[in-house]
C-alpha cells in the first residue's frame, strides 16, 4: 500500500525519531512510504487563533503537496482533524480550491486510526517492557472519535503493563496557541494532567498527538527538575512503543 | 447584577483567581463530584446519544418557528389569565415591572433564581425604587448577604463559597452564632426567609421552559422557594428569555429527563412546578395576578445567524462543569454572569466583543463542553467562529499579535522559507539552551518565557525529520 506521511512540523522540528518510528512501523506493515520534501504545517495553529485568511497560504501548500496521495497517514491527531474537518471551512469561497481540498480530506488518517481501521491491523508484533499509561488527546478522542484503535494497539504490545490515568481524556492544556497566549492557566492544567500521570503509577506516558506530548513532557521534567515528583516519567509517541521489539 | 460585573483586563482577573487557593480548591471539589454523579446517571441511560439529538432537533424546530410558538404561547397564558408582556431591551423589561411596583405599591420582594433578572439588573431597578429585593435561593442568599458577591456559576451561584465561609458571611452580617453545619445554617435562613415570603407584595421568578400549547410556564428548583416565590405573593412577576420554548409537555419531558441528569447529576428535582395562569376562584394557592415578562434583549440578532444553535441553551451549565478551563479559572475570570463555555459564547454575542474580545479564547477547544452539552450546541466551534470575526474581520487582537501571525504563517507555507527559518532557530535556540533544554534566562523572553515559567522546552534539531528520512531512504538505496 503506498502512504504518504504528513509527519506535522513539531516532529519534524523536534521530534525526528518519532517520525522515524512511525516510518519503520508502517513498513514493517508493508506499506510503501513517501515523505514529501515540501510539506510543512497543515495551518491549524493559525485556524485555532482565528487568523483564517493568514491560515491559507499553509493550507493551501499542503493540499498541493498531498492531493495526489492515495493515503495519507498523520502522525498527529489534531492535524488530521484539521485536514479532514477545517479546511472546507475556510476554503467555502473559493470552489476550485474546495474541490482539491475535499481530495485530501477524504484520504487522511490519523496514524493508529491507520493502522486498525485501514490496514485491519491490531498486532503489530512490539515488545515493551514497562509500566505505561495513555493520554487521550482532545481531537483524536473526542472530535475525530478515535477512541478504540490505539487502545488496541497498546493491549497487543507484549510486556507492557497498561496503567489507567485519572480523567484520560481531559485536555493537557495546550490547545494550539493557547499555551503561549494564556500560559498562567495552560501551566496549570498542565500541571494537572501531569500529576493524573504521575498518580497512575507509570513509568511512560505515550499519546498520539505530539503537539499534547511536547506540553507534558516540558511540564514533567519541570516538576521532576524541581523536586515535585521523584520518578523521572518518559513522554513517547504510541509509533514509539509500536516499533519496540 | 449587570452581565459584565467586572471589566478589568482578563489577564488580571485571571491573575486574581489564580491567587486564591481557597476559592480554585472549592470549584474543583464541586466539578468532581458533579461529574461523577452526572457520568453514574448518564451511563445507565443507553439511549443517553438519541435523546440529545432529539432534544437538539427539538430546540432548532422552536428556533426556527419561534414566532410561532411564541405567538401561541402568548394566546394560551392570556386565554388563562395571565397578563403577557413582550420587553425587546432590558429597560423596557424593568419599566414594565416598575409599572407593576407603582401599581401593586410594594414596598418588598421575593425572587426565585432568575438569571434574566441578573441580566436587566432587575435588583438595581428595584432597589432604586426604594423596593426591598429578598433572593430567596439559598446560594444567591449567601451572594446578596455578602454585599452582592458575583455568581460563578449559572445554576449553582455560590459554588466558590466554602462552608467556612458562608459561615462567617451570616456572622458578620446577620449575627449566626451556630456552627458551619450546612443543615444547621439552612434552618437558619429559612426562619429568616419564611417572614419575608408571608409578608412579600410581589414574588419574582424565572421560567426554565414555557410550554406554547397550554400558555404553562415551568419552574425547576431545588429548595421549594421558588415554589413559594411563585404561590404566596399576591402577585407573581415571571421573567422568561423569549427562546425558553418548548410546544407541547411531550417536549417538555424530553427537555427536563435531560435539564436535570446535566445540570446536577440527579434524576429528578426537589421542585417541579407547573403554573397555567393566576390561581382560579376558589384554589386556594397561587398569585392574583401573574405577569409574564417574555425577554429580547439581544437574543433576536442571534436567531438565525451563524450563532444561532447557541439559543438552544438550556442552562444547565453541564459545560461549567466539565470545563478544564473553568475549573482552574473559575466563573470569576470571566466576568460575566455568564461563565464557562456558554458564556465564553454567550456574553460577547449580548454585549459585543469589545469588553469581551479575551472570552473567546479562554478555552483549549478541546470539546468537552460539546460532549456534554445535552442540546449539542458546538461550543467549540462557535468560540472559534467568535475568533475568525475578532481577529480576521474586526482586526481586534493586539496588531503586534496580528503581524506575528501573518509572518509566521508566511513561513509555514513554504519549505524553504521554513526549512531555513527553522535552521536559523535551530542555531539561535542552541546558543540560549543548556544542557539540551532551553536555560533559565530565556523564562525572561517574549512568547517562549510563558511556557518557560513553568515547563522545559527542548530545542529545535539542526537536522529535521525530513532530513533524517531523506538519509534514511539514501542508505536503503544502496
Amino acid at each position: 500500500m503506498k502512504i504518504h506521511l504528513f509527519s506535522q512540523c513539531l516532529i519534524d522540528m523536534f521530534y525526528p525519531h518519532v517520525g522515524m518510528a512511525g516510518v519503520q512501523v508502517l513498513e514493517r506493515l508493508g506499506c510503501d512510504i513517501t515523505v514529501p520534501k515540501k510539506q510543512v504545517c497543515c495551518g491549524q495553529m493559525f485556524v485555532n487563533s482565528g487568523y483564517n485568511d493568514a491560515a491559507k497560504g499553509a493550507i493551501k501548500n499542503t493540499i498541493e503537496v498531498f492531493e495526489n496521495a492515495e493515503y495519507i497517514v498523520s502522525m498527529s491527531g489534531s492535524c488530521a482533524f484539521a485536514i479532514r474537518d477545517e479546511y472546507r471551512h475556510i476554503l467555502a469561497d473559493e470552489p476550485e480550491w474546495m474541490a482539491r481540498a475535499a481530495k485530501v480530506s477524504e484520504r487522511i488518517y490519523e496514524f493508529t486510526e491507520f493502522i486498525v481501521n485501514v490496514l485491519g491491523v491490531t498486532d503489530v508484533g512490539a515488545t515493551f517492557n514497562d509500566k505505561v499509561t495513555y493520554h487521550k488527546s482532545c481531537h483524536v478522542t473526542r472530535l475525530m472519535g478515535i477512541k478504540e484503535p490505539p487502545m488496541k494497539l497498546l493491549e497487543n504490545i507484549k510486556g507492557l503493563e497498561y496503567l489507567p490515568m485519572n480523567r484520560a481524556e481531559g485536555c493537557c492544556g495546550f490547545g494550539g496557541t493557547f499555551t503561549v497566549k494564556q500560559p498562567e492557566i495552560s501551566a496549570v492544567m498542565t500541571r494537572e494532567k501531569a500529576m493524573n500521570i504521575y498518580n497512575s503509577g507509570a513509568n511512560v506516558v505515550a499519546g498520539g498527538d505530539q503537539a499534547c506530548l511536547m506540553n507534558i513532557e516540558g511540564m514533567l521534567d519541570r516538576l521532576y527538575k524541581d523536586g515535585e515528583i521523584d520518578r523521572r516519567i518518559k513522554v513517547m509517541h504510541i509509533a514509539e512503543l509500536l516499533n519496540s521489539r | 447584577m449587570a452581565i459584565l460585573y467586572d471589566e478589568r483586563p482578563f489577564k488580571k482577573r485571571v491573575e486574581d483567581v489564580l491567587a486564591n487557593d481557597f476559592k480554585v480548591k472549592a470549584i474543583q471539589k464541586a466539578q468532581d463530584v458533579f461529574y461523577a454523579k452526572r457520568k453514574a446517571l448518564v451511563d445507565q441511560v443507553p439511549e443517553w446519544e438519541d435523546f440529545r439529538e432529539e432534544a437538539a432537533e427539538l430546540r432548532d424546530h422552536v428556533l426556527s418557528n419561534l414566532d410561532y410558538y411564541l405567538n401561541q404561547f402568548a394566546e394560551n397564558a392570556t386565554k388563562a389569565g395571565a397578563k403577557v408582556h413582550f420587553a425587546h431591551t432590558a429597560e423596557e423589561a424593568n419599566e414594565y415591572v416598575m409599572e407593576v411596583v407603582r401599581a401593586k405599591n410594594a414596598k418588598m420582594v421575593v425572587k426565585g433564581k432568575t438569571m434574566v433578572s441578573e441580566e436587566i439588573s432587575l435588583n438595581e431597578a428595584l432597589m432604586k425604587e426604594g423596593v426591598e429585593v429578598n433572593e430567596t435561593d439559598l446560594a444567591e442568599f449567601i451572594l446578596q448577604t455578602a454585599d452582592w458577591n458575583p455568581p460563578s456559576h449559572i445554576v449553582v451561584p455560590a459554588l466558590h463559597f466554602a462552608r467556612e465561609r458562608i459561615r462567617e458571611t451570616f456572622h458578620d452580617k446577620l449575627g449566626y452564632e451556630g456552627t458551619e453545619d450546612p443543615e444547621e445554617m439552612t434552618r437558619f435562613v429559612r426562619k429568616r426567609i419564611r417572614d419575608r415570603f408571608l409578608r412579600a407584595d410581589i414574588g419574582f421568578t424565572g421560567c426554565n421552559f414555557a410550554v406554547a400549547e397550554t400558555g404553562t410556564i415551568t419552574i425547576v428548583s431545588n429548595e421549594g422557594n421558588g415554589r413559594m416565590s411563585s404561590s404566596m405573593p399576591k402577585t407573581m412577576i415571571c421573567l422568561m428569555g423569549m427562546e425558553r420554548l418548548v410546544p407541547d409537555f411531550a417536549g417538555l419531558d424530553i427537555m427536563m429527563e435531560l435539564l436535570i441528569r446535566s445540570s446536577v447529576g440527579a434524576k429528578i428535582s426537589n421542585y417541579f412546578s407547573m403554573i397555567t395562569g393566576p390561581a382560579k376562584p376558589g384554589e386556594a394557592d397561587g398569585p392574583e395576578e401573574l405577569h409574564i415578562i417574555i425577554i429580547d434583549n439581544g437574543r433576536s440578532n442571534i436567531l438565525g445567524g451563524e450563532f444561532n444553535s447557541m439559543l438552544r441553551c438550556i442552562r444547565c451549565g453541564a459545560c461549567m462543569n466539565i470545563c478544564p478551563v473553568y475549573r482552574h479559572i473559575t466563573g470569576h475570570a470571566y466576568g460575566s454572569i455568564y461563565p464557562g463555555p456558554m458564556g465564553a459564547v454567550l456574553t460577547p454575542l449580548l454585549v459585543g466583543y469589545e469588553k469581551t474580545g479575551d472570552l473567546p479564547y479562554a478555552s483549549t477547544l478541546c470539546g468537552e463542553c460539546w460532549e456534554h452539552c445535552p442540546v449539542k450546541i458546538p461550543l467549540h466551534e462557535l468560540l472559534l467562529k467568535h475568533r475568525v470575526n475578532i481577529a480576521d474581520k474586526a482586526h481586534l487582537r493586539p496588531a503586534a499579535e496580528e503581524a506575528i501571525f501573518k509572518t509566521v504563517a508566511t513561513v509555514f507555507s513554504n519549505s524553504f522559507l521554513f526549512d531555513y527559518g527553522t535552521k536559523l532557530g535551530a542555531i539561535g535556540m542552541k546558543l540560549m539552551s543548556k544542557n539540551g533544554n532551553m536555560a533559565d534566562w530565556t523564562k525572561l523572553l517574549p512568547v517562549v518565557g510563558g511556557w518557560m515559567k513553568a515547563k522545559e522546552m527542548g530545542t529545535l534539531k539542526l537536522k529535521k525529520f525530513r532530513d533524517v528520512y531523506a538519509e534514511y531512504e539514501a542508505s536503503k538505496r544502496k
